[in-house]
């Protein structure tokens, strides 16, 4: 059994807790986590998958594997990588009801909300929304199967 | 440019201590304000001014005959005055009163372009226009089947005048470009560019907005028929810009709105409109920030333009000499002539995360494509970082930026 939406979060919000609200402890620590991010191939970063930002690009492919929504994202930025790493390990390996159930509160409470306030120049906001979208049609197709 | 007058003639601490803004930290970390290009700090003469007048004469302008409605219209007219003296203009009614550069650019597409322009005729603009210059002529040239033409530029990002000669024939019928590039920093050849529109018969806009806190501008010299700027942009309020058009260009020109204060006389089977620059100036106008304006202009005036000049001149020098030292970085824009604007990119960072880490270090450039997507194209970039300066910023400032990118630059490594 995987850990739960909620539980990744609190994970999340612990971590960014230690950082203690710096700033470029907090860049340095997002772009980190932008590196641990498995490879998306080369071959996926297709206009198809791309979640338009103003200034960066982000990547995102979604499958479905036994009930659960596996995600794979990029993006040409690195703050922006670490931030939809976040979004990845939170989000992906979940049932489809449970993404577009999900109440992504960490953003708030890490201080993250300049980046989505901001979501005209990142895509980490519509980021979001797209992988909202997967969810919602993941769903419709399991319920039709 | 003077070459004599140097930063002797600046005296930074008292001017940095008429801007309480500069003085936060951002981030833990004192601000270094380097995103003038697109709006400048206010000064507090200009913030006093706004307060003032609102505690003390608002009312609406021109219709009252109330004490305070005359005293707000003289100081509106004022304004207006000091304006004119600004650009050097003929007359106070060559000044029309807008929401900025982009509304007064549009206001001559949509109305000196709706009535002069015809299928075929030609407008030209350059390759380093802003959206605001470019996207008001597409839409006025798709309307009246007219076509729009560039002016190519070289790698430095200067217009290539021989290939700017060649565009502009008899089918040219208005030329419109910036007397300085908000992306690059380039100072055009507005005289030069002029004389060879004029004569073909051609009208000439300038979007003014990067050269009037910058630059001399003298629109009877420069011999231009419109001139649009924003306050903004040269320490004055933000939702205010001027367009300032020639007397004979204006009267043909037919009104921009309608509404209020256009008019002379309104019946339901017509109406007359008003004079220059009235018919252009629809509805209650921003009273207030035209008055705080003109303390932005007396600003500038009392500072000296030259010397603004002179000292801006010798920080984007120093920023020049600076970045080009350090390894990697590469600067996009490389005119003879340009104000203080460096755009540049660091190989191997994204402009974006580039902004992110100096905003973190408590310096504001701007990223991004600066509003300039085909200029972006030409350079086969998607965008750069930008630091551009003002009167205030200083060399110290610099070094610290260029510290800070340093430092920024090991972290990608």
């Amino acid at each position: 059994m995987s850990e739960s939406i909620q539980d990744i979060q609190d994970e999340i919000i612990d971590e960014f807790s230690m950082l203690d609200g710096d700033m470029e402890m907090t860049i340095s620590y997002i772009m980190e986590l932008g590196e641990r991010l498995p490879e998306m191939g080369e071959d996926n970063k297709t206009e198809d998958n791309i979640v338009k930002g103003c200034q960066s690009k982000v990547w995102l492919k979604a499958g479905l594997d036994e009930g659960k929504v596996k995600f794979e994202a990029d993006s040409n930025t690195a703050i922006t990588k670490g931030l939809v790493s976040l979004l990845v390990r939170i989000l992906s390996d979940k049932s489809p009801q449970d993404i577009i159930d999900a109440d992504l509160y960490f953003i708030d409470k890490i201080g993250l909300n300049r980046f989505i306030g901001t979501q005209r120049s990142n895509g980490f906001g519509a980021m979001m929304k797209q992988m909202k979208i997967y969810g919602l049609a993941f769903s419709t197709k399991t319920q039709n199967a | 440019m003077s070459n004599t007058l140097t930063s002797q003639h600046i005296d930074i601490e008292h001017i940095r201590s008429q801007f309480q803004v500069l003085h936060q930290e951002v981030n833990g970390k004192p601000l270094i304000y380097f995103d003038n290009a697109a709006t400048n700090q206010k000064p507090q003469r200009v913030i006093d001014a706004l307060v003032h007048h609102y505690q003390n004469d608002n009312a609406n302008i021109h219709r009252g005959i109330h004490t305070l409605a005359e005293r707000s219209t003289a100081k509106f007219e004022e304004t207006r005055k000091a304006a004119q003296s600004f650009i050097g203009a003929n007359e106070a009614e060559e000044i029309i009163f807008t929401k900025g550069t982009s509304e007064s650019i549009n206001l001559v597409a949509s109305s000196w372009g709706r009535k002069f322009l015809s299928e075929g005729d030609e407008v030209l603009i350059s390759a380093m226009e802003h959206h605001s210059n470019i996207v008001p002529w597409q839409m006025i040239c798709e309307e009246k089947g007219a076509i729009l033409k560039v002016m190519p530029i070289n790698e430095a990002g200067e217009l290539i005048l021989s290939e700017v000669e060649k565009l502009i024939t008899d089918k040219t019928k208005m030329v419109a470009f910036n007397h300085a590039s908000n992306t690059l920093g380039t100072v055009n050849p507005v005289k030069e560019i002029t004389a060879m529109a004029h004569a073909v018969g051609a009208k000439v806009l300038i979007d003014g907005a990067q050269s009037t806190s910058h630059l001399e501008v003298d629109v009877e010299d420069l011999n231009v028929d419109f001139f649009a700027f924003s306050a903004h942009k040269m320490y004055g309020p933000t939702g205010l810009g001027v367009l300032y058009g020639k007397r004979s260009v204006l009267e043909k020109t037919p009104p921009y709105q309608g509404g209020g204060e256009m008019i002379k006389d309104v019946s339901f089977k017509g109406t007359t409109y008003n004079d220059i620059p009235y018919k252009f100036e629809a509805g209650t106008p921003d009273i207030a920030n035209v008055i705080a304006f003109k303390e932005a202009i007396d600003f500038i005036q009392e500072l000296g333009k030259d010397n603004i000049a002179a000292y801006e001149h010798e920080l984007l020098e120093y920023g020049t000499e600076k970045l080009s030292q350090i390894d990697g970085v590469r600067i996009i824009g490389t005119a003879q002539q340009k104000v203080s604007v460096i755009s540049f990119e660091v190989e191997g960072i994204h402009h974006f995360d580039l902004g992110m880490w100096l905003d973190a270090k408590g310096i504001a450039v701007r990223t991004g494509h600066h509003c300039t997507q085909p200029l972006m194209d030409h350079f086969c970039i998607e965008g750069t970082a930008r630091a551009s300066f003002s009167v205030y910023n200083t060399k110290a400032e610099i070094d610290t930026f260029i510290v800070a990118l340093k430092d920024i630059i090991t972290k990608f490594k």
